[in-house]
């Protein structure tokens, strides 16, 4: 019970930290925001990650875990990749190449 | 130091990282840095985590990974930022299997009441965002019909449905290791996905697309709290806050509340007793050249339109011309224009259009009476006047641009047809109002050229 309480004092303080930063990302920036969010969203693969590599047998835990490992790093690797590419067309007069 | 605490100590570190990110996503001058500082984060997160002994085989995740990885890789690398739309929709619901899948597998025997619950939350959420995402993305490719589908008893079958799953919820949690209950819950999640993006149509889409984005964000908290991991809780949640405040974003811009997008459509359109007045005035690209020649401030307003007829490299090209003729170039952004937040942004940035010529409707309505000519490309409710002058309209007090406040509005448009909520606009029959018919694209070349000769 304790944990929970701990961890629900996280997600409250995260929630209030989340839109305290993301009420300052500008319009221009919706849609790398959006992207990179997508990427962050992929931390899931930290939790699949345990539940993947528990025992050497293919348990059913494992399976999915693996399945979701996967999922998860689509999501870290594209949600990343793409937001830096968005990102890195987003220029100014005069900084340009 | 045990393995446990170093791990504990760098989750740490990668949550201060992805807060750090977020920070710098503030500006567009260190938004590329913020980026990259919250993937270190996910390094850090994803190396650390591999050194817990709970670990024993490495093969499954060593695949997974890879496979994972080129996908995203491929998918980051190929995607065209038209298609920036579907490709969040598709990682939204990548992210909520995952979640699904995380939760399914947390599930042991000796779990408590307390970890049942969320890990049902956590397989619900999960399951919903990801046929949700499904099916959106399914709209935006157009691969699934655009407009909102509707069908008789609706709101009954949802609620059954959601019923169905908070029984569904009260047997898994007494009886978790009875799998059919699982199998019930999952297969009920998923249909709730499907339910509730179907009724929603096109130009309603930023608002799922955010609503989803904040849904993948909930599942990764709920599967945090399955398997009591704090770094998914803050990620997470920084994740599901992003897209609230996006969801509040998309739907005050369109002056309607979160319970009308998702229930309602625009199917109750009120029967429109006015009548719009005038009549539409077209004219061809040479005669728009003269007036564009002797105009010295141009404000452009693209929507969809100039996503679908990928224009928006012509735009920049029209915009140097007018440049090097003298005349001041601003781009006026409605919040949703396009179908996502920020899509107007990010194809005018890949044109290489300077980001801070893109106003927001707060900074360009202000200065609207001063401009010459108002170029209307692609867009269509969002510059829509009904807004403000017709009671009866479905849109009426929905902010938009006010572009008939300009001398002269040319509307690049391919015909009368209405836009996506299907609102007659009456900007076509002002008096200062010029229609240019015709492909987006082929108007601009046309007037490209003859600028340039």
């Amino acid at each position: 019970m304790n944990t929970y309480i701990f961890l629900t004092f996280i997600l409250m303080l995260s929630i209030f930290l989340g839109f305290e930063l993301i009420h300052k990302v500008p319009a221009t920036l919706h849609t790398p925001l959006m992207s990179a969010s997508n990427a962050i969203s992929g931390i899931t693969v930290v939790g699949a990650l345990t539940l993947a590599g528990q025992s050497s047998d293919p348990t059913l835990a494992t399976i999915l875990g693996s399945l979701a490992v996967g999922f998860a790093s689509i999501n870290v690797f594209g949600g990343y990749i793409v937001t830096d590419r968005m990102l890195s067309m987003f220029k100014k007069k005069g900084s340009q190449k | 130091m045990s393995i446990m605490s170093i791990i504990g100590f760098s989750y740490v570190v990668s949550a201060t990282l992805f807060i750090l990110g977020l920070k710098l996503l503030g500006s567009p001058a260190t938004a590329r840095k913020g980026n990259a500082l919250s993937a270190i984060g996910m390094l850090i997160a994803v190396v650390v985590t591999l050194l817990d002994q709970g670990i024993v085989d490495f093969r499954y995740i060593a695949i997974a990974i890879t496979v994972g990885g080129l996908i995203g890789l491929w998918a980051a690398r190929s995607v065209a930022m038209t298609s920036m739309p579907e490709m969040v929709a598709l990682l939204n619901g990548f992210g909520g299997v995952a979640s699904l899948l995380v939760g399914w597998a947390a599930i042991t025997p000796d779990a408590s009441n307390l970890v049942l619950i969320t890990i049902f939350l956590s397989i619900l959420i999960g399951g919903v965002t990801f046929t949700g995402s499904i099916v959106a993305y399914g709209k935006l490719s157009e691969k699934l019909v655009g407009r909102a589908i509707m069908f008789k008893g609706q709101a009954i079958v949802n609620s059954l449905v959601i019923a169905a799953i908070l029984i569904a919820a009260g047997l898994f949690v007494h009886d978790p290791l009875k799998t059919d209950y699982l199998y019930l819950a999952i297969g009920l999640s998923v249909v709730l996905g499907v339910l509730v993006v179907i009724p929603i149509g096109g130009a309603d889409m930023p608002v799922v697309i955010s609503l989803l984005n904040s849904y993948s964000g909930l599942a990764a908290c709920a599967a945090g709290f399955a398997i009591n991991n704090n770094l998914l809780i803050v990620a997470g949640a920084l994740v599901g806050a992003s897209g609230i405040i996006l969801t509040q974003i998309m739907c005050r811009a369109m002056n309607r509340s979160l319970s009308n997008v998702l229930f309602s459509g625009f199917s109750a359109v009120k029967t429109m007793n006015m009548k719009i007045e005038g009549e539409v005035k077209p004219i061809t690209p040479d005669d728009a050249y003269y007036m564009l020649e002797a105009a010295s401030t141009i404000a452009i307003i693209p929507g969809y339109g100039m996503a679908v007829a990928q224009a928006q490299h012509a735009v920049k090209e029209l915009q140097e011309l007018l440049e090097a003729n003298g005349a001041e170039v601003v781009y006026g952004v409605h919040p949703v224009a396009g179908r996502m937040p920020g899509h107007m942004n990010v194809l005018l940035a890949e044109a290489d259009v300077s980001y801070d010529l893109l106003l927001e409707m707060a900074d360009i309505n202000p200065r609207m009476a001063s401009v010459d000519v108002a170029i209307v490309i692609g867009a269509n409710d969002v510059v829509n006047p009904a807004a403000r002058e017709m009671e009866g309209s479905p849109i009426y007090g929905m902010p938009v641009i006010n572009v008939d406040q300009a001398r002269t509005v040319f509307v690049l448009k391919r015909s009368m047809a209405s836009g996506f909520a299907g609102i007659d606009n009456p900007l076509f029959f002002k008096e200062n109002t010029r229609m240019i018919f015709g492909d987006a694209k082929e108007t601009l070349s046309h007037l490209i050229r003859e600028f340039s000769n």
